[in-house]
C-alpha cells in the first residue's frame, strides 16, 4: 500500500511517513486480529476440530482402516434415503408454514407504533424462556387423544372420536412451527422496521393502490429479512431431534434420530459421523444453490 | 487444595500403607457406574452401600448415559470406573468389542442363577420382563393374553404401541404369527427368519398409533391412557399403576431379559471389582433389591430365604412360575444378528 498524497518524490521525510503508515497500518490489522482471535480460537476448537474428526472417522472402519462402508450402507438400505427425505420435507414444510404464519405477524408489528410493538415482540419471544423440551410436552399435554383438545372438541361436540392430532406429521409441525417462528419474525420484524415509509408514500402519490404498493415497493424490499429468516428456520430444523421425536410418535424419523440410533447400534462412531457428513453436505449444496437462484431477486444479504 | 497441610496426603498413605504390606483393602477406593434414577438409587440401597462395607471398601457412585460412554473411556486409555451396570444385551456386544473384563466365575457363585443370566463378561443383577400390558378400561382385568391377541384387532380394537429398536420387538412378531416360543430364536436365525417377523409387523402396522423409545415414555404412554395395548418393562407398569394408571401385564410369552454388572476393560481395581460382584450376587443382597423396584433377583435362593414376601414374589418376573412361562433373551442371536435386523427394521419403520 501506498499512501499517494504524502509520497513526494525526493523529499527528505518520504521514506519516514511511508514506513510509519505502514507500521499503523500493520499495527491497525495485528490488533483487529487479535480481537478476533478468541472467538476464531473457539471456533476453531468447538467447530471446526470435532466436525474434521468426525469427518474422518466417516471413513474408518471398525477396525480403523479407511473405507467407505458407511456411505455404502446408507446406499444399500432404504430406509437413510427415507431419512434424509422426511428430514428435508419437514424442514421446508416447517420453514413455508413458518413464513405463511410469520410474514403477516411481522408486517402487523412493523406497521405498530413502536412501543405496543416492542410489547408484542415481547409476547412472541416470550417461548424463548421456557425451555424446548417443556414446551414440547406442553404440545403433548394439549394434543393426545386423552389432552385438552381432544376432550374440549369433544365435549362440544365439534367431533365424536378424537383426533390423531400427535404422533404424526402434523403433531411434529405443530410443534416445530411453535418453536421456530420467532426465529422468523425477529430478522423479518428488524428488516421491515428499517424501511423507509416515504417509499411507500412515493408509491401513493404516484398513483399506486395500496395493495400494488405493498407488492412493488414493501415486499421487495423485506425479501432480504425473509430469505434470512427463513433460511435460519430451514437450518436449525434440519438438526431438530428433540421435537420430531416427542411428537412424531417414532413415525418422523429425522436425520438426527437416525444419528442417535446409530449411536447406539454400532461399535464405531463412524456409521452415525457419516450421516452428519451427508446432512451437512446436502445443507451446504442446498443453500447455495438457493443463494444463486435468489441471487436475481437481491436475497442473501444483497440488501436494498 | 482440599486436605489441611498436617495430613498426609492420600497417595502418601497408600504408599505407606503398601509399603506396609498391611490392611491392604482400607484404602481401597471401588468406583460403581449406572443409570441413575430410581434404579441407581434401589441399587445403592440395597447393593452397594451394604457391599462396600461388608468388604471395608471405599465407595464412589457415579451414572452414566449409554454403554458408548464407557467406549469413549476405553478408548481414550482412561478409565475410571471399575464396575459398570448394563443391559444384558449391551453387555454382550461390549464383551465381544473388548472394552469389558472377562469376569471370573471361581470368585463369582452364579450356582443358584437363573439359567442364562450370568455371561462371560457380565454378572445378572435383577431380571425384568418386556411384557404384553393393556389399558384395564378398554379391556377390563381380563385383558388380551397372547401376542396372537395383541395382533387380533377384531376381538381386540384398539390403538397399540410398539417399540420403535428392534431390540424385543421381532420374537412377539414370530409367536404371533404361530411360532412356539420355545423355537422363536431358531425361526430367527434361519435365512428368512427375521423377514418373516417383520412381515408380520408390517400387518399391525396401520394399528400402531405409537413407536415408543424410552421406558419412561412407554408408561407415560399407558398412564395418560393413549394407546389400549403396549409392550414394555414389567417395573415400569408397576409404578405408572401404583400411580393411577389403568393398567395391568401378563407374563404369558413375555421376554425374559435381565440387567448385570461388568468390570470396565483396564479397571484401576479390577481383583477388588471381582470381590465386589461376588458380594452382591449373594441372595441376601437381591432379595433385599427387590424391595425397592420390581424387577426379580437373578440368585434363585433369594427366594427361599423367606425375606420376600410370598405374595409379592409371585409379581417378580424372575418366580418359578412366571419365569415358565416367557421367552428367555437369547443374547447370542443378538450379538450376530441385531445390526442386520435393525436395518431390515428400520426399512419396515420408514416405509
Amino acid at each position: 500500500m501506498s499512501a499517494p498524497g504524502l509520497s513526494i518524490a525526493g523529499a527528505p521525510g518520504d521514506d519516514f511517513h511511508a514506513a510509519a503508515l505502514r507500521r499503523d497500518h500493520w499495527r491497525e490489522r495485528f490488533g483487529l486480529a487479535a480481537l478476533a482471535a478468541p472467538a476464531l480460537l473457539l471456533v476453531t476448537i468447538t467447530v471446526l476440530l470435532p466436525v474434521g474428526w468426525l469427518f474422518g472417522l466417516s471413513f474408518l472402519d471398525d477396525a480403523g482402516a479407511p473405507s467407505l462402508e458407511h456411505y455404502r450402507r446408507m446406499l444399500a438400505e432404504p430406509s437413510y434415503g427415507r431419512t434424509f427425505r422426511t428430514t428435508f420435507e419437514i424442514s421446508l414444510l416447517t420453514t413455508a408454514i413458518c413464513i405463511l404464519l410469520g410474514y403477516p405477524l411481522a408486517y402487523f408489528l412493523s406497521q405498530l407504533p413502536r412501543r405496543a410493538a416492542n410489547l408484542c415482540m415481547i409476547a412472541v419471544l416470550l417461548p424463548f424462556w421456557t425451555s424446548l423440551l417443556v414446551r414440547t410436552y406442553a404440545w403433548l399435554v394439549l394434543l393426545q387423544r386423552r389432552g385438552l383438545i381432544n376432550t374440549w372438541g369433544m365435549e362440544l361436540g365439534l367431533w365424536s372420536e378424537p383426533l390423531q392430532l400427535v404422533h404424526n406429521v402434523a403433531g411434529t409441525l405443530i410443534g416445530m412451527v411453535h418453536i421456530m417462528l420467532p426465529f422468523l419474525v425477529l430478522p423479518l420484524y428488524g428488516t421491515m422496521r428499517a424501511i423507509d415509509r416515504d417509499l411507500l408514500r412515493a408509491a401513493s402519490s404516484l398513483g399506486s393502490t395500496p395493495a400494488h404498493g405493498f407488492w412493488t415497493v414493501f415486499f421487495p424490499l423485506s425479501l432480504p429479512g425473509l430469505a434470512a429468516g427463513s433460511a435460519l428456520v430451514f437450518v436449525l430444523c434440519l438438526g431438530f431431534y428433540v421435537t420430531p421425536a416427542m411428537l412424531g410418535g417414532g413415525k418422523v424419523t429425522m436425520v438426527s434420530n437416525r444419528i442417535a440410533n446409530d449411536i447406539e447400534l454400532f461399535f464405531n462412531w463412524g456409521a452415525a459421523s457419516a450421516l452428519g457428513v451427508v446432512l451437512l453436505v446436502i445443507t451446504l449444496v442446498v443453500l447455495v444453490l438457493a443463494a444463486r437462484l435468489s441471487r436475481g431477486a437481491g436475497l442473501f444479504g444483497a440488501g436494498h | 487444595m482440599q486436605c489441611p497441610p498436617i495430613l498426609p496426603s492420600r497417595s502418601t498413605l497408600v504408599l505407606l500403607l503398601s509399603l506396609a504390606g498391611a490392611l491392604p483393602a482400607v484404602a481401597q477406593e471401588l468406583t460403581v457406574v449406572s443409570f441413575g434414577g430410581s434404579y441407581q438409587e434401589a441399587q445403592s440401597k440395597a447393593l452397594f452401600v451394604p457391599a462396600a462395607k461388608a468388604l471395608g471398601i471405599k465407595l464412589k457412585e457415579e451414572t452414566y448415559s449409554s454403554i458408548a460412554d464407557l467406549r469413549l473411556k476405553v478408548k481414550a486409555g482412561a478409565v475410571t470406573w471399575d464396575v459398570v451396570a448394563s443391559g444384558s444385551g449391551s453387555a454382550a456386544r461390549a464383551g465381544s468389542e473388548g472394552i469389558l473384563e472377562k469376569l471370573d466365575y471361581k470368585v463369582i457363585d452364579t450356582s443358584s442363577f437363573v439359567p442364562g443370566t450370568a455371561q462371560d463378561y457380565c454378572v445378572g443383577g435383577d431380571v425384568f420382563s418386556t411384557v404384553l400390558a393393556w389399558n384395564t378400561k378398554t379391556y377390563g382385568e381380563k385383558g388380551p393374553q397372547s401376542w396372537a391377541d395383541f395382533w387380533d384387532v377384531k376381538t381386540f380394537p384398539g390403538k397399540r404401541s410398539y417399540r420403535k429398536g428392534v431390540a424385543g420387538a421381532l420374537e412377539p412378531a414370530l409367536m404371533a404369527d404361530g411360532v412356539p416360543p420355545e423355537k422363536v430364536y431358531e425361526v430367527l436365525s434361519q435365512p428368512g427368519g427375521i423377514e418373516r417377523a417383520i412381515k408380520k409387523i408390517r400387518e399391525l402396522k396401520p394399528h400402531i398409533a405409537v413407536w415408543w423409545s424410552s421406558g419412561a415414555q412407554h408408561a407415560q404412554l399407558m398412564k395418560d391412557g393413549e394407546v389400549d395395548m403396549i409392550t414394555g418393562w414389567n417395573g415400569r407398569f408397576d409404578v405408572a399403576a401404583k400411580d393411577g394408571a389403568k393398567v395391568a401385564y401378563t407374563f404369558n410369552q413375555a421376554l425374559l431379559d435381565y440387567d448385570c454388572f461388568a468390570i470396565a476393560k483396564g479397571a484401576p481395581n479390577k481383583d477388588l471389582a471381582m470381590k465386589f460382584l461376588a458380594e452382591i450376587s449373594k441372595p441376601q443382597y437381591q432379595a433385599e433389591f427387590t424391595k425397592y423396584i420390581t424387577y426379580g433377583p437373578t440368585n434363585k435362593k433369594a427366594y427361599d430365604l423367606g425375606t420376600i414376601e410370598a405374595a409379592y414374589a409371585k409379581s417378580l418376573p424372575s418366580h418359578p412360575d412366571n419365569a415358565a412361562k416367557q421367552v428367555p433373551i437369547d443374547l447370542d442371536w443378538y450379538t450376530k444378528f441385531e445390526t442386520q435386523a435393525s436395518a431390515a427394521y428400520q426399512n419396515m419403520l420408514t416405509e
